[in-house]
C-alpha cells in the first residue's frame, strides 16, 4: 500500500489528459458516485468509417474526485483515444486495473470503475 | 476523570497490530468498538442461557427473560427515565425512526399537515418523514443551520405553526458535532404549538452526554446500541408511555400478541405490542452491559473527557496548512465529531493515505448528504472520539495527514 500513490497516478491525478469540454460532442454522459461524492462526465466524437464501424475520434472528461477516479479518467480517455467503439464497450474491470497498475480495495474499485461506467453509458447514448 | 490507560486495556481489540502498527480508532461516531464486559454479556447468554424469552417455564428460558428485562431496566435508568415499559427494543435508531413513522405517522399524520425537521439530520430522520409525507400528502419542512453549524432558531419559529404535527430533531449532528438546544427548542415548539410531537434522534447523544428524557420534554427519542459500545443489531426507541399505548402496532406476529382468534387478535401493551418475534436478546443483554460500562465510568467524566480532547483535536488540526473544521469552533458546544477538508487532498485519497498507519477515519458525506450540499462540499473527512481516545491518537492523525498533504502538493 505503500506506493499506493504511484507517480503515474499522481501525475495524472495533477495534471490530467483530456480534461475539459469537447465543442460538439456526438454522445455525453456523467455521473455522481454519490458516497464519496464523485462527479465524472465523459464527451465522445466519433469518426465514422462505415455503417458498423465507428471509432473514438476524440474524449474529454470533467468532474471532480479522488485521485484514483480522476487518474483513472485521464488513464482511460488516453487509452480509448483512436479505438473501436466496439472494443471500448468490452472493456472491463480488469483493464483499468493493469491502467491503474495497482491493487485496489472494494470500496476504492468503485472510484477507479466509474469512468469507464460513465464513458461505456455515453456511448450506448444514455 | 477515570483512567485512560485503563479504559484503553478494557478493550482487547487494541492489542491487535496491523502491519506492526497500532490501531487508532477515530470513527467511534460511526460504531463505537467494544469493550470486555459487553464482549463476555453476550458471551456468557450464548454459552450459559442461550434460550428464548417469554416461552418456557424453564430455569434456563426464566434467566434469558430475566436478564432481558433487567437490560431494560438499566437502559430506562440510565436515560432518565422512570418507567421501563417505556423502552422499546429495536435493530438501530434508523428503525426506532421508522417504527414512530409508521406505528404513530400513520394513524396520526393526514392531508396538508406538516412534519419539521431540520438540514442538519442524519438521512435516518429524514427519509422515512419523506415516504410519510408521500403517502399522506402531507408536507414537510426544514429548518436551516448557520454558517457556524449551529441551528438557527430564528428559522425553527419560522417553520413551526399550528399546522405541525411534529417536530423530528437530532440531539447532536453527526457532521457537525453541534450539540443542539435540545430543551429550549422544545419550549419554542411547545410555545408555538402544544399539540406537535417532538422526536430527538439521540443516536450521537446518548453515548456521550447525559441524557434525562423525563426532564426533557420531547415524545420520542431514539438511539443505537452499537455507537454506545453495545452490539449492532440493537437499538431503543423511548415513548411517552401514553402516546405508546395509544399507537398501532409496528410489526405483527408472535410476542406482541395476548391473545389470537382466527377473525381476531388482541394485543399486548407497550413495550412488546411494539416487539413482535424473537428480539436481539443477546443483543439487549449485551447494551445492558454497555450502559454498566458507562455508568461506572460516568457520563459527567464522559463529556469532560471529550471536551479536552475536542479542543486539543480542533487546535491540533487548525495547525495543518489549509486545513477546514466544519461546525461550531468551541469544544463546550459541540461533541468530539471532527469533520474536515484538506485543500488540496480528497477526502477518500486522505482517509487511504491514513489506512497507511492504521488511522482510521470516515470519508464520504455521512449518511448526511444535506449537510454537505449546505456547506458547497461534496464530501468531508471525520475524525471522531470517544473514551478511549488519546491526545497521542490525535498527533498521529495530525501527523498522517501532513503526510497527505505532502503527497498531493
Amino acid at each position: 500500500m505503500d506506493n499506493f500513490y504511484r507517480d503515474n497516478i499522481l501525475d495524472h491525478y495533477k495534471n490530467p489528459r483530456n480534461f475539459g469540454r469537447l465543442k460538439k460532442p456526438d454522445v455525453s454522459y456523467s455521473e455522481e458516485n454519490v458516497t464519496c461524492g464523485d462527479k465524472i462526465g465523459m464527451e465522445v466524437k466519433f469518426r465514422i468509417q462505415n455503417s458498423e464501424f465507428k471509432i473514438i475520434e476524440d474524449v474529454r472528461f470533467w468532474g471532480e474526485g479522488c485521485a484514483v477516479s480522476m487518474a483513472s479518467s485521464s488513464l482511460l480517455t488516453q487509452k480509448v483515444k483512436g479505438m473501436d467503439v466496439l472494443k471500448v464497450k468490452n472493456l472491463g474491470k480488469e483493464d483499468i486495473l493493469k491502467l491503474l497498475g495497482i491493487e485496489l480495495t472494494p470500496t476504492r474499485l468503485k472510484c477507479a470503475l466509474l469512468p469507464l461506467e460513465v464513458l461505456q453509458k455515453a456511448l450506448q447514448g444514455k | 476523570m477515570f483512567d485512560l490507560k485503563k479504559v484503553k486495556k478494557d478493550f482487547p481489540i487494541f492489542d491487535r497490530l496491523i502491519n506492526g502498527k497500532r490501531i487508532v480508532y477515530l470513527d467511534s461516531t460511526a460504531s463505537t468498538l467494544k469493550p470486555r464486559k459487553v464482549i463476555s454479556a453476550l458471551n456468557d447468554y450464548y454459552t450459559r442461557y442461550s434460550v428464548n424469552i417469554f416461552r418456557g417455564l424453564y430455569t434456563l428460558s426464566e434467566e434469558a427473560t430475566a436478564e432481558y428485562e433487567k437490560a431494560r431496566q438499566k437502559i430506562a435508568r440510565f436515560i432518565g427515565c422512570g418507567n421501563p415499559k417505556e423502552v422499546i427494543f429495536v435493530r438501530n435508531a434508523t428503525e426506532g425512526v421508522n417504527l414512530v413513522a409508521q406505528a404513530w405517522g400513520e394513524i396520526n399524520i393526514g392531508k396538508g399537515e406538516e412534519i419539521v425537521s431540520t438540514v442538519m439530520e442524519h438521512h435516518a430522520n429524514i427519509v422515512p418523514w419523506q415516504e410519510l409525507v408521500k403517502k399522506k400528502g402531507a408536507v414537510l419542512k426544514f429548518v436551516d443551520f448557520d454558517n457556524e453549524g449551529y441551528l438557527d432558531l430564528n428559522d425553527l419559529e419560522k417553520k413551526i405553526n399550528r399546522k405541525t404535527k411534529l417536530f423530528a430533531v437530532t440531539y447532536m449532528s453527526n457532521v457537525l458535532g453541534t450539540i443542539n438546544p435540545v430543551s429550549r427548542i422544545i419550549k419554542t415548539v411547545r410555545r408555538i404549538n402544544p399539540q406537535a410531537k417532538i422526536l430527538i434522534d439521540a443516536a450521537q447523544a446518548v453515548p456521550h452526554l447525559k441524557v434525562d428524557v423525563d426532564n426533557l420534554g420531547c415524545d420520542f427519542l431514539v438511539f443505537s446500541g452499537h455507537k454506545m459500545l453495545g452490539p449492532t443489531g440493537i437499538g431503543v426507541v423511548w415513548g411517552k408511555y401514553e402516546l405508546l399505548d395509544g399507537m398501532f402496532p409496528y410489526q405483527f406476529g408472535g410476542d406482541m400478541i395476548k391473545e389470537v382468534y382466527l377473525d381476531k387478535t388482541v394485543y399486548k401493551e407497550p413495550p412488546h405490542k411494539f416487539e413482535a418475534g424473537t428480539p436481539h436478546i443477546a443483543g439487549a443483554i449485551g447494551l445492558g452491559a454497555a450502559v454498566d460500562y458507562l455508568f461506572e465510568l460516568g457520563m459527567d467524566n464522559v463529556r469532560l473527557h471529550e471536551i479536552k480532547l475536542t479542543e486539543y483535536g480542533l487546535r491540533s488540526l487548525k495547525g495543518i496548512d489549509g486545513l477546514t473544521v466544519y461546525g461550531p469552533q468551541k469544544a463546550q458546544e459541540r461533541g468530539g465529531v471532527l469533520a474536515f477538508n484538506l485543500k488540496k487532498v480528497h477526502p477518500h485519497d486522505a482517509a487511504q493515505v491514513l489506512n497507511e498507519d492504521n488511522v482510521c477515519i470516515r470519508s464520504g458525506h455521512h449518511c448526511a448528504m444535506p449537510v454537505h450540499t449546505k456547506l458547497h462540499i461534496p464530501a468531508s473527512c471525520r475524525a471522531s472520539l470517544y473514551i478511549y481516545n488519546t491526545e497521542e491518537d490525535i498527533d498521529q492523525l495530525v501527523l498522517s495527514l501532513q503526510k497527505a498533504v505532502k503527497i498531493f502538493t
